[in-house]
């Protein structure tokens, strides 16, 4: 009763959570362009786009995909055959038992009329599928808290599955093994399969060769046994035991704890631990299921979608679908880190402390974005500068076991944070090569506004620049490293100004520029440094070196101004450097 | 010779064919490439942002580099100028050198010191020789007129990048001459490309390119050699884009070095990637044997 009432609560749960996250695939907005699309033209456009590929042959794209990414795992073995073999492990190992164990009366039953579970094959088959997950969650926490590959997290997420898992395969083998040695299991079905009760000879010659073959642990039986007892029980036991039992060695980790518990096994029958473990093991399993879909179990799911989706996808497909595939790819990621272990600016991390420069945390906060949690201004600024801190290698998404296209989700989402984070002076760096050679992509208001914008705000951070009234006051020193200290033996030559391609552009250079390259050595000199900092030659600096290489007085002039930018940096976002 | 390749972040995502010629030039002057999956990003983009951040990120490429016992090939510029430039302070600063070994040691890495850097171009005229690739050279050029644009962060600041003369280099133009094809000389050759601007300040970025293909042109350059992805992106992608927007049609193709090197020993132009420009490069193949 309370097994049929849980597994339908749990089947129901399962179900109305998947359709709830499967209608979030079609409600969530990641671009720009996707604010604007109704859910029913999603809707639409995913099922025109479903049967279009049904039809057509890229039908033989997914299931090539599906057989090799999907089933067989082969984007994880390219990566690293050690987590293929974890992976396969604990996902062939958890999909077998599935089948033939929890999904016994339908599937094993189904196909094999003789199938009973303390029957060989099964009985084996069983408990090496078990032992097969078992070996799998001990290697998946070898590598997780032993072997600490770099930069790899655990969210509470991760330790739940491990967890999850490990309560259903331990419960599974320890019921066996008690119900191995279950003196009361074992009444229970001579009762009903041999229709002996306890006090009769019979049940006594039973028993005894239980005890003897089975590892049935009885009270009242006095050792040794006599011979012939035994080979009475034996008859008995081929005539209403034998066909549908095999020995219970085969079930080699749960007749294990069988021996393991032998000693106390009376007590513990006694005390009902067999039905204890019982629910513990049909609840977890129902737990498991119920909460699958809010899980990362869910990439169960969503991964072999997605790599199937992403095989058949490029940028030229209908933007509803993509902004569906990408709402469908953040349930798509089990936080496997492959890509933060490749991210090429993984290794940043450990200077600059803000976790969504790794790709897996990246997408973990873009998916709280997306799903419209609450997240103050400074989180959002954050997760805009973690994006854009990516010189978009390509490597996560080559990499992504589920086939996410992540390269282009940073793309997507970095435009919506830089229209909503505000200045950002990372825009101001060489990171912005790619968005340059993308701004096709964006309308001309979008692309430039957050240029001009960051221009603006580090221009009024500094003030001093453009007032015309007021003293000069001297707004500090400089403590820049060594080879940048080099400023003071400037002796104003100006080298440096006349010899700059970038001043060189322009008319009335200091009008757009601020202060030039000599100016900037003076400013910092005297000690104001407002004027140093607030020049926008640090931005449009070409780092092509001409004034370092032509100072005759050996100032790091390049060098001097790389680190103004640094500090200029940290004017505008004194929250991170704490 | 065994090199540890050092790709950097945008050959493999958007420049495919500079890894496919260089490779190809290398193994025809059996030189042994070991490809080292761990590298991550020089650390150039970074060092606008977090200059210890970008030394991190140069150093962890240098202790792969050492723990390989290789010295490294770098198809980048500004990838072998911020990996050079951070060697030379971690030598000259033992603090930062301890600072960053700390980190590393996470994973078990450590730098020294030992870590060679060089870029392709120095490979081939430093340590393969002028002479031995000459050898190689089967269908020179004829008539073919090269502007060689050298790249600021291989040339400059001299004392850390080691490349050449910083005022007078010739290493690139006798590489170009090599195959045949003349080596013009331009004033503009060794100024900045302005593909650090690019994307942050694209006028600007325009403006100094365009200030280099006016002069390649007025030498009678017919393509401009590059052996750096930005420069050559630069060239290519945003010299597209800008003639696009301006309405101009004075474009100067840009050729990658080892493409011209593999045309020169017999290679064909499709398996050195020529059809992958978006400015057409596609007649440099017509020069070869004139």
């Amino acid at each position: 009763m309370a097994f049929t009432i849980s597994l339908y609560a749990a089947l129901a749960i399962f179900a109305l959570g998947l359709i709830y996250k499967i209608g979030t695939w079609f409600t969530r907005k990641t671009s720009r362009s996707s604010q604007d699309m109704t859910t029913a033209h999603r809707l639409l456009a995913g099922i025109k786009g479903m049967i279009l590929t049904l039809f057509s042959r890229k039908i033989l794209t997914i299931i090539t995909v599906f057989v090799l990414d999907g089933i067989f795992q082969r984007k994880v073995f390219r990566e690293s055959p050690f987590r293929w073999l974890i992976h396969i492990l604990l996902y062939g190992g958890f999909m077998l038992l599935l089948l033939m164990h929890a999904l016994d009366r339908f599937i094993a039953g189904a196909i094999n009329p003789g199938y009973a579970a303390t029957l060989n094959p099964f009985l084996f088959l069983r408990d090496l599928f078990g032992a097969l997950v078992i070996i799998g969650v001990l290697l998946a926490l070898y590598r997780r808290f032993i072997m600490k590959a770099p930069r790899l997290t655990t969210t509470p997420m991760d330790t739940y599955a491990i967890v999850i898992v490990a309560v259903i395969m331990l419960s599974g083998i320890m019921l066996e093994g008690v119900k191995i040695t279950s003196y009361t299991r074992y009444q229970q079905m001579v009762e009903d399969y041999a229709g002996l009760e306890e006090g009769e000879d019979d049940f006594k010659a039973l028993t005894a060769f239980w005890v003897k073959e089975f590892h049935t642990v009885a009270p009242d039986l006095t050792e040794p046994i006599s011979p012939e007892l035994i080979e009475a029980g034996r008859e008995l036991h081929e005539m209403s035991c034998m066909a549908c039992h095999a020995k219970p060695q085969w079930a080699f980790t749960g007749y294990l704890i069988s021996r393991a518990v032998t000693p106390v096994a009376l007590p513990v029958d006694r005390a009902g631990i067999p039905t204890l473990l019982w629910y513990i093991h049909f609840l977890s399993c129902f737990v498991g299921l119920a909460y699958l879909p809010f899980s990362k179990f869910i990439h169960v799911i969503t991964t072999p979608v997605s790599l199937m989706v992403n095989s058949v996808m490029d940028p030229a497909s209908d933007p509803a679908n993509i902004a569906t595939r990408q709402a469908l790819e953040f349930d798509a990621c089990m936080h496997c880190g492959t890509c933060t272990n490749r991210c090429s600016v993984g290794v940043i991390y450990e200077q600059i402390p803000n976790p969504t420069i790794l790709p897996s945390e990246k997408l973990a906060s873009l998916k709280d974005y997306v799903r419209g949690k609450p997240l103050d201004e400074d989180t959002v600024k954050l997760i805009g500068e973690g994006t854009y801190l990516c010189t978009n290698c390509r490597r996560c998404t080559d990499v992504c076991p589920a086939g996410i296209n992540l390269e282009e989700l940073w793309f997507t989402m970095r435009e919506r944070l830089l229209e909503q984070a505000g200045p950002t002076p990372l825009v101001l760096s060489p990171f912005s090569f790619f968005r340059g050679l993308n701004q096709h992509r964006l309308t001309e208001e979008a692309y430039t506004k957050p240029l001009t914008q960051t221009r603006a705000a580090l221009t009024a951070s500094y003030p001093l620049l453009h007032s015309t009234t007021g003293p000069l006051e001297l707004t500090g020193s400089l403590e820049l490293s060594a080879p940048a200290q080099s400023f003071s033996v400037c002796f104003g030559c100006q080298t440096c100004t006349n010899v700059c391609p970038v001043v060189a552009s322009y008319e009335n250079p200091q009008e757009i520029l601020g202060m030039l390259p000599h100016q900037i050595m003076h400013a910092a000199n005297v000690g104001i440094r407002d004027l140093a900092l607030g020049s926008m030659m640090l931005w449009d600096c070409v780092t092509c070196y001409q004034c370092q290489e032509h100072c005759p007085q050996g100032v790091k002039v390049t060098e001097v101004l790389y680190e103004l930018k640094n500090l200029a940096i940290t004017t505008l976002h004194p929250k991170e450097q704490s | 010779m065994r090199y540890a390749l050092f790709q950097g972040c945008h050959i493999p995502a958007r420049l495919p064919q500079y890894e496919t010629a260089a490779r190809a030039v290398l193994k025809t002057l059996h030189v042994e490439l070991v490809e080292i999956k761990e590298f991550n990003c020089c650390g150039y983009p970074v060092r606008n942002t977090d200059r210890t951040a970008s030394l991190l990120a140069a150093g962890r490429n240098l202790a792969l580099a050492q723990k390989h016992h290789l010295p490294l090939l770098v198809l980048c510029k500004c990838g072998y100028g911020q990996l050079r430039y951070a060697a030379h302070l971690l030598t000259e600063d033992p603090t930062l050198k301890t600072q960053l070994n700390q980190t590393l040691g996470k994973e078990g890495l450590t730098y020294t010191g030992a870590t060679e850097i060089k870029h392709l171009l120095s490979v081939l005229y430093h340590d393969i020789g002028i002479e031995v690739i000459k050898e190689t050279v089967t269908t020179p050029f004829t008539g073919l007129k090269i502007a060689t644009h050298y790249g600021c962060h291989a040339l400059r600041p001299s004392e850390i990048v080691a490349f050449d003369d910083p005022v007078n280099p010739t290493l690139f133009d006798e590489l170009v001459e090599v195959t045949g094809a003349e080596s013009i000389f331009w004033e503009a050759r060794l100024e900045c490309c302005g593909a650090p601007l690019f994307g942050s300040n694209d006028a600007l970025a325009f403006s100094l390119m365009e200030k280099k293909i006016t002069s390649a042109r007025g030498a009678g350059a017919q393509y401009v050699a590059v052996a750096c992805p930005y420069c050559h992106m630069q060239f290519d992608t945003v010299q597209k884009m800008m003639s696009i927007k301006n309405k101009t049609n004075h474009t100067l193709a840009p050729v990658l070095y080892p493409q011209l090197l593999g045309l020169s020993m017999g290679m064909d132009g499709e398996s050195l990637g020529l059809g992958m420009n978006q400015l057409d490069i596609t007649g440099v193949a017509g020069f070869v044997g004139g």
